[in-house]
């Protein structure tokens, strides 16, 4: 890689903790949050949904609504049949896939609570949601599927009967068959040691702070959309081809958004909608939803059952992995729902140097909200389940986990490293990371209170979690995408724009919205460009001002979309030295660039690259064929994930009399590559922790024996508040990805990744003497004690669909009530 | 329709209102100010919290006419001249926000708690502002945040932190705090 270069005495941009530029406008409330949009004549939607997880829509009776004050117009399904096509869906993991109609509102049939039935558009938003009270369904009831492994049986009700099966696909990947390594079978039937265990993937709520929110304005010669999105390129493209707009007749802009974590990564039925009643009354039309709104209708994450089988020698070391999924899709497909599993697919054999891998995934349908990418998507649940399973195995041999997972973790010296599951991990150094939060984390020390509280037979006992994780992020190189069915590639553009004045304005197609961009990508620039830092300004989110990108989801914004930017940048001196060098009277071979300019070797003569560029603005004297500008544009797209890693390190005290879990102390240690600015990384780090602990302890969507939501506030659904969670240590190591000319891997996903485990190890460490080998997440007071008392041993667990805080067990397996925590 | 009338970051507004519009209705879409946002339709986020006469409210569990006759202050009115209030500016410093939606209720919030307790440890700032969710930080910078403004705020470090009356003497956050918990000197 070429020199970065840096002016002289100055601190350099890259590596440096810059305070945040999009601050200034959010702490003082000058935002543009969707909601906040307010166009002339602009009309309110209000969206009514099915109570009722399965029916016929027998009859809507919507007169009344139709002549209450305000209301301009109240459609229904049928209303909109021949318009609004059927939501995509852009992963078709395999040929025979599956795939229901999806309208955005449901004609005949829903088939999860919260499905839309009914719009009103009116003058005001309370007339909008008046008028849905005025608004009569008939439903005819329908049996409910809500079990996956009994909707797999073949005399199951079927949640789509024209599909003639609720198995949406199935999904496999064998390392004899790949040639990438020996026979599960094999090894299993040959293992002197074998750990087999079911686990369960709670199902989990993105519950992103801001509500989603979409304003159509129709009066343009563009249609204008402004969404709570994390995808505005992928929305517009998904409009066009799902309603048969040209696509240049849709602009879409993401102004602020507050938070996604998946869970905007979506084309969802109320975008489709609002767009449709916009066009039809030819006025501005906005929605934005209620929280109870969100949380039956925004998509859902995980919801697995996970069987896994580990065979290995009595010395430690692991010969197989077998793992067999099922997945939960909810009712329908929604944009990459078939695929989350399979993003996990090539990560269950994680940092660990398995010799036979199998994998399969059944995904299902069933009458509950669809699911698709939540944090991590994919890889959490692939990574909870070896990191249980290493732990579980290190019990079985009586071996501290962490020498288990040393004797079998890619050595430092050992990259890059071809897995199992084909994928070469490029770099990594699990030994410093782990040493350093051994250090941090006083891991001696700790396990010798741990055997003193043991052997004294403390009503808290003290558990000790491990977990060290490896995750693929940067999504992704288009090539393999592609060999993966999904619908499109994993490149990213960018365009940088050196204004007259010496000012410059990056453009780039990823999509921030809370990660930090504008000040990273300034940092970038600025030290690629020699430029100020504040003299750089990003624009994003518009597909007028940037109209390519594929936006911001799997830990890509930086190792893809920041690597364009920096692409561009160098297009971008390469087009300023042949100036340059013609203003200077040199060769361009005399010219080295440095902090921001081009001087000519040996001598004391040189130019800047403001002088260059108000040059190229004047252009009265250009070299022949040069264009008068020093704009350029790059998309780059990755020859190879990048995989970034860590040991995070948790220590919980388990009430053995009450189930109450407390954390002690959690230390991580991430190695995320090189790191543009540490402040917004450890921000990251610290939300993603928030978010995989809240998976361990807390959070769990449980729907009743109808299929109705029963966590759909935030009052049952139990987001951690500051009380709720610990301080975090945090610390890193650095190896440098060698896929990326800046080497950074990635750090969106990795916290949430790596801490579900590692809180889980540590409850069940906790309680291991008492004979427990696994507690169901969330790990409620409830479900620990019930694991301490034996009233249900683990394996049972997979079955069982639901019950968060306070539920109860009912004959048919579901869990009834509601979580009984409440703020 | 009822008639009321409001101050709202130092500015007096009569309007008529539907006696069920919420307080935060009544910011956001009539008087424009839409930096207070709404997160949740059960009370539980946080995220639309103002001052009201000095006292931390979830705005979308007051009705607008309950405002009548009383001071609101929200985010919008705390920078004063171009200068940020030190609890946004300690926001600011110590990386305490990333998408920004909770951010003006978590302020607001973190400034009532202040008022009750100006030197609060860490363990006091988590629970004092257990009402507001925040899905992206985990908390930990906020918490920092707070901690950081309580020092900036102490007696004769920073400038005043809402005022209702313009005229009225410069006064230390804290004290001013002090004063508007024990209900004086507001009009
Ligand atoms: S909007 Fe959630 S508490 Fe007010
Ligand atoms: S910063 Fe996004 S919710 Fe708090």
């Amino acid at each position: 890689m070429t020199a970065i270069p840096t002016t002289p005495g100055t601190e350099p941009e890259l590596g440096r903790a810059r305070k945040r530029k999009e601050d200034a406008r959010l702490i003082t409330g000058s935002t543009r949050w969707t909601d906040n949009m307010a166009l002339p004549g602009m009309l309110h939607l209000a969206v009514l949904r099915s109570p009722i997880a399965h029916a016929r829509i027998a009859s809507i009776d919507a007169d009344e609504a139709r002549r209450m004050s305000g209301v301009q117009a109240v459609l229904t399904g049928r209303d909109l049949a021949d318009e609004q096509g059927s939501l995509p869906c852009a992963w078709p993991i395999t040929e025979d896939m599956k795939s229901p109609q999806a309208p955005p509102m449901a004609v005949d049939e829903v088939h999860f609570a919260g499905e839309v039935v009914a719009v009103v558009a009116a003058r005001s938003a309370a007339e909008a949601r008046d008028a849905l009270d005025a608004i009569d369904v008939d439903y005819e009831d329908l049996p409910v599927v809500l079990d996956m492994e009994s909707a797999l049986a073949d005399d199951s009700p079927l949640v789509h009967s024209d599909l003639g099966t609720n198995r949406n696909a199935t999904w496999t990947f064998d390392s004899a068959e790949a040639g990438t390594g020996g026979d599960v079978e094999q090894a299993l039937a040959d293992a002197e040691v074998r750990v087999e265990r079911t686990f369960r993937q709670q199902r989990l709520i993105p519950a992103f702070m801001e509500p989603r929110s979409v304003v159509v304005d129709p009066t343009g010669e563009q249609f204008t959309m402004w969404s709570a999105t994390q995808v505005p390129h992928i929305l517009r493209t998904m409009l066009a081809m799902t309603l048969g707009v040209p696509e240049q007749k849709i602009r879409v802009i993401a102004p602020d958004v507050g938070g996604g974590f998946g869970g905007k990564l979506q084309v969802t039925p109320e975008e489709v909608i609002t767009f449709l009643l916009a066009r039809r009354l030819g006025r501005p039309v906005k929605w934005t939803e209620s929280r109870s709104e969100t949380m039956v209708s925004a998509h859902h994450g995980r919801d697995q059952v996970q069987k896994l089988a580990l065979s290995a020698r009595r010395d430690g070391t692991v010969t197989g992995l077998k793992v067999e999924l099922l997945a939960d899709m909810g009712a329908y497909l929604r944009l990459v729902s078939p695929g989350v599993p399979i993003l996990g697919a090539l990560m269950f054999n994680s940092i660990y140097k398995f010799p036979a891998y199998h994998f399969t995934c059944t995904n299902v349908f069933t009458n509950k909200t669809p699911t698709d990418a939540y944090r991590g998507a994919g890889r959490p649940e692939a990574t909870f389940a070896i990191e249980r399973m290493m732990d579980e195995l290190a019990a079985e041999l009586d071996m501290d986990p962490l020498e288990l997972r040393r004797k079998n973790w890619i050595g430092r010296d050992e990259f890059p490293f071809t897995t199992i599951a084909g994928l070469t991990y490029d770099s990594g150094d699990y030994e410093a990371a782990t040493d350093r939060a051994l250090e941090l984390f006083g891991y001696r020390q700790l396990r010798e209170e741990q055997a003193r509280r043991r052997e004294q037979g403390d009503t808290v006992q003290l558990g000790i979690g491990v977990s060290t994780f490896t995750e693929m992020c940067g999504l992704a190189p288009s090539r393999v995408l592609g060999s993966l069915s999904y619908g499109a590639g994993g490149w990213e553009h960018a365009q940088i724009r050196v204004l007259p004045t010496g000012k410059v304005e990056v453009v780039t197609g990823v999509s921030p919205h809370g990660q930090g961009h504008v000040t990273a990508w300034s940092q970038i620039v600025a030290e690629r460009l020699g430029v100020p830092f504040d003299d750089v300004e990003v624009l994003h989110g518009d597909t007028q001002s940037s109209p390519r990108g594929l936006d911001t989801y799997g830990s890509r914004s930086l190792a893809v979309g920041g690597v364009a930017a920096v692409h561009a940048a160098d297009k971008v001196i390469e087009k300023a030295k042949t100036i340059a060098a013609h203003l200077l009277e040199c060769s361009e071979d005399d010219l080295e660039f440095s902090g921001g300019r081009f001087g000519v070797r040996g001598t004391d003569q040189g130019t800047g690259l403001a002088d260059v560029a108000l040059a190229a603005f004047a252009a009265h004297d250009l070299p022949e064929g040069i264009e008068p500008n020093l704009d350029a544009e790059a998309s780059f797209d990755p020859e190879n994930f990048s995989f970034p890693h860590g040991t995070h390190l948790c220590a919980t005290e388990v009430d053995t009399e009450t189930g109450a879990v407390r954390i002690r102390s959690y230390v991580c240690v991430d190695d995320v590559g090189t790191v543009v600015n540490p402040l917004i990384v450890e921000g990251q780090v610290h939300g993603g922790l928030a978010q995989g602990i809240a998976q361990a302890l807390y959070e769990e969507a449980v729907h009743d024996e109808d299929g109705t939501l029963t966590t759909a506030t935030f009052a049952d659904y139990l987001v951690p508040s500051a009380a709720d969670l610990p301080e975090f240590t945090t610390d890193r190591t650095e190896t440098r990805a060698t896929s990326n000319p800046l080497g950074v891997k990635g750090v969106g996903e990795a916290g949430t990744i790596a801490s579900t485990p590692a809180v889980v190890n540590a409850v069940v460490d906790a309680l291991r003497p008492l004979g427990v080998d696994d507690v169901e997440m969330p790990c409620s007071p409830q479900r620990v004690w019930r694991a301490i008392t034996g009233t249900r041993t683990s394996s049972d667990t997979a079955a069982e669909a639901g019950g968060g805080l306070g539920s109860m067990d009912t004959g048919g397996g579901f869990a009834a009530g509601s979580q009984g925590g409440s703020r | 329709m009822p008639r009321i009338t409001v101050n709202v970051d130092g500015t007096t507004y009569t309007d008529e209102v539907q006696p069920r519009t919420l307080l935060v209705q009544y910011l956001r879409e009539q008087l424009g100010k839409v930096g207070t946002v709404v997160g949740c339709d059960t009370s539980n986020c946080g995220a639309c919290t103002v001052h009201m006469d000095g006292h931390s409210v979830k705005s979308c569990s007051v009705l607008a006419v309950q405002a009548d006759g009383h001071e609101i202050t929200t985010i919008e009115g705390l920078a004063r001249d171009g200068q940020l209030h030190p609890m946004q500016q300690s926001f600011h410093d110590n990386h305490a926000l990333q998408c920004g939606f909770c951010t003006p209720g978590m302020i607001m919030q973190a400034l009532d708690l202040l008022a009750e307790n100006p030197e609060p440890d860490e363990q006091q700032v988590r629970e004092g502002l257990e009402g507001n969710l925040c899905r992206c930080t985990g908390y930990q910078n906020i918490v920092r945040a707070v901690r950081d403004a309580s020092e900036r705020m102490r007696p004769g470090a920073g400038p005043p932190m809402e005022h209702s009356e313009p005229t009225s003497p410069p006064r230390t956050a804290t004290e001013q705090d002090r004063a508007q918990v024990t209900g004086g000197q507001h009009s």
